[in-house]
């Protein structure tokens, strides 16, 4: 297995287009950056697809190639975890549309020789599951065992589910929604706008040598949404009212509070990694995910005769998919006849709690997971 | 595994092999197991209890964290062979709506309930003054999350009234089996199968 080039971390792959979007567009071919952890065994039925969030990247249990960071979800994969390189073949793939490796707005349009820019389509939830199933197709892997993701990736998951309930035996689902509610797109059309009225945006037209990016307006964008993924609760435990580094307020407009100087922060070391136009394509893809929708309007056609087992937890503090959107899956599910698991968990960290040390969360996903291996009846 | 509750293993003894089974007010899945492991059921559970469903899910069982008030509106007529509602009844805001929605569900319904006019709830009652504390109802008053507490002869009645079919009930004092006769008086426990 070693041997085979497509197996191990920071992967590339070339998929030989063309690849139809949902949006009308074709992309003549497209590249994915993965990573594949474990081994697939011999009847390849230990495949776990692990899907990331909005501004996620392929390292998901690995040290990060140029930050050093380790993995973003080590505490759900790696040896021991829920999602475990002994039992499992692992892939993380970044998105379509991302800039981590993936093809995105900063890619090289093969038909000019220069970036995309905005001439890249606008690219949807299901293009994404889309380009990973090429990519599993890629791996030799007909089936997965599990999809598994939080956030935007339980969207990938739900549309691995909707799209191909053949490939997917079970699909863990984690503060996650079945579509994008109205204060959802809000919160995104605040950040794309930050991006768009920085001069430096230029209609996405900054990537030539001595462009400078629209870092100012990324970094708004990041603090906006980062407020999203924390609770009230959180923040006040976290900063409370207390000043950074002084002992008296300012009168002026520094970062007198600490919540302040911890937001500018989060946006400025965002803007190190991301790139603002591909920041716009996956908000926008976010924005136009109804499942629902996609299905005649009604939810439960999603899932309608599907054999997938079903797994969804949410978080008593996660205001940006609140419990809410995870029970009106759930009833579609019910309605569907689909077997179905959920759970609300209690933590005081929001949205991002599923990215944090929730052991009840790891005690859930494991038995569930367990229980699909065991291929007992639901 | 642990001995089962002795109304569940009622229920258990008369659940076919591979049923398809709704666990409503499943706790940590306990039946649901058995009802997996030993009859091949598919069963699936409704918990309100967030703890409860951690530990059936983890267990590997499809049980999902919601009311039986309000979420069981979306399952479809007919969906089960079985609908289960173990010592659940009494907790309902609306048990009438939620036996409604039960025999919607099931083709059957097992339904099983602490008998308030048991003995020696009666005495607690006539000679202590007290609302019972017993083995059945281990409660104390402001802390109970029973709220409609009922007899054998008020669900007898109430199943009359609604014409809703009896096809079998079974009554216990501790595990012990009483009579249909005297079960009003001196069962704990009861447990119904019905039909519409």
């Amino acid at each position: 297995m070693s041997e085979d080039a497509r197996f191990g971390l920071s992967r590339v792959v070339t998929l030989p287009g063309p690849f139809a979007l949902d949006g009308g567009a074709v992309l003549a071919a497209v590249d994915i950056a993965y990573e594949t952890y474990g081994a697939l065994n011999a009847d390849r039925s230990n495949a776990v697809l692990i899907c990331h969030a909005l501004t996620g990247d392929h390292h998901v249990a690995s040290d990060h190639p140029r930050t050093g960071k380790p993995g973003w979800w080590t505490r759900m994969v790696g040896p021991g975890r829920p999602v475990d390189p002994a039992r499992h073949f692992i892939v993380c793939a970044n998105v379509l549309g991302s800039c981590m490796g993936s093809s995105g707005p900063a890619s090289v349009d093969p038909a000019t020789g220069a970036p995309y820019a905005m001439r890249f389509p606008v690219i949807t939830l299901r293009d994404m599951a889309r380009a990973q199933a090429l990519l599993m197709d890629h791996l030799g892997v007909p089936v997965l065992l599990a999809a598994v993701g939080g956030s935007m990736g339980g969207m990938q998951v739900l549309e691995w589910a909707a799209t191909y309930p053949d490939r997917v035996r079970s699909a863990v689902v984690i503060a996650s929604a079945a579509r994008h509610s109205a204060q959802n797109i809000a919160f995104h059309e605040v950040g794309r706008q930050a991006i768009m009225a920085d001069p430096n945006w230029r209609e996405g037209n900054y990537y030539a040598p001595g462009d400078v990016a629209p870092t100012a307006g990324l970094a708004v964008a990041r603090m906006a949404a980062h407020i999203t993924y924390l609770s009230e609760a959180g923040l006040t435990e976290k900063f409370g009212r207390r000043l950074q580094a002084r002992e008296s307020k300012s009168f002026g407009f520094d970062a007198d509070f600490q919540v302040e100087s911890y937001l500018r922060y989060q946006g400025i070391s965002f803007t190190d990694r991301f790139d603002a136009n591909s920041y716009l394509y996956i908000t926008r893809a976010m924005d136009y995910f109804d499942l629902a929708e996609e299905h005649g309007g009604r939810l439960a056609n999603a899932f309608a005769g599907s054999a997938t087992r079903f797994c969804l937890v949410s978080f008593d503090s996660d205001w940006l998919y609140p419990t809410a959107e995870s029970r009106a899956i759930v009833h579609a599910l019910n309605a569907g006849g689909a077997a179905a698991s959920f759970v609300e968990l209690s933590s005081p960290f929001g949205h991002d709690a599923f990215l944090l040390d929730v052991p009840e969360l790891n005690r859930v996903v494991d038995g569930f997971l367990r229980a699909v291996e065991a291929g007992g009846a639901a | 595994m642990t001995a089962l509750r002795p109304d569940l293993a009622i229920i258990a003894d008369n659940v076919a092999r591979g049923a398809r089974v709704l666990d409503i007010g499943c706790g940590g899945g306990e039946l649901m197991a058995v009802l997996r492991d030993r009859q091949g059921a598919d069963a699936r559970g409704i918990e309100i209890d967030g703890a409860n469903v951690s530990a059936a899910v983890a267990r590997g069982l499809s049980v999902v964290q919601g009311d039986a008030d309000t979420d069981l509106s979306a399952y479809p007529d007919a969906s089960f062979d079985h609908a289960i509602l173990s010592q659940t009844l009494q907790t309902a805001r609306r048990p009438d709506r939620v036996l409604d929605e039960l025999l919607r569900i099931g083709r059957t319904a097992f339904v099983s309930f602490p008998n308030f006019a048991y003995w020696r709830v009666r005495w607690s009652l006539m000679w202590g003054g007290r609302m019972p504390v017993t083995a059945a109802l281990p409660v104390s008053w402001y802390e109970t999350q029973d709220i409609h507490h009922l007899t054998i002869d008020d669900f007898r009645a109430f199943v009359a009234a609604r014409g809703i079919v009896v096809e079998e009930a079974w009554f216990l004092a501790g595990s012990r089996r009483c009579s249909a006769v005297q079960a009003n008086l001196l069962a704990e426990h009861a447990v119904f199968l019905l039909r519409r």
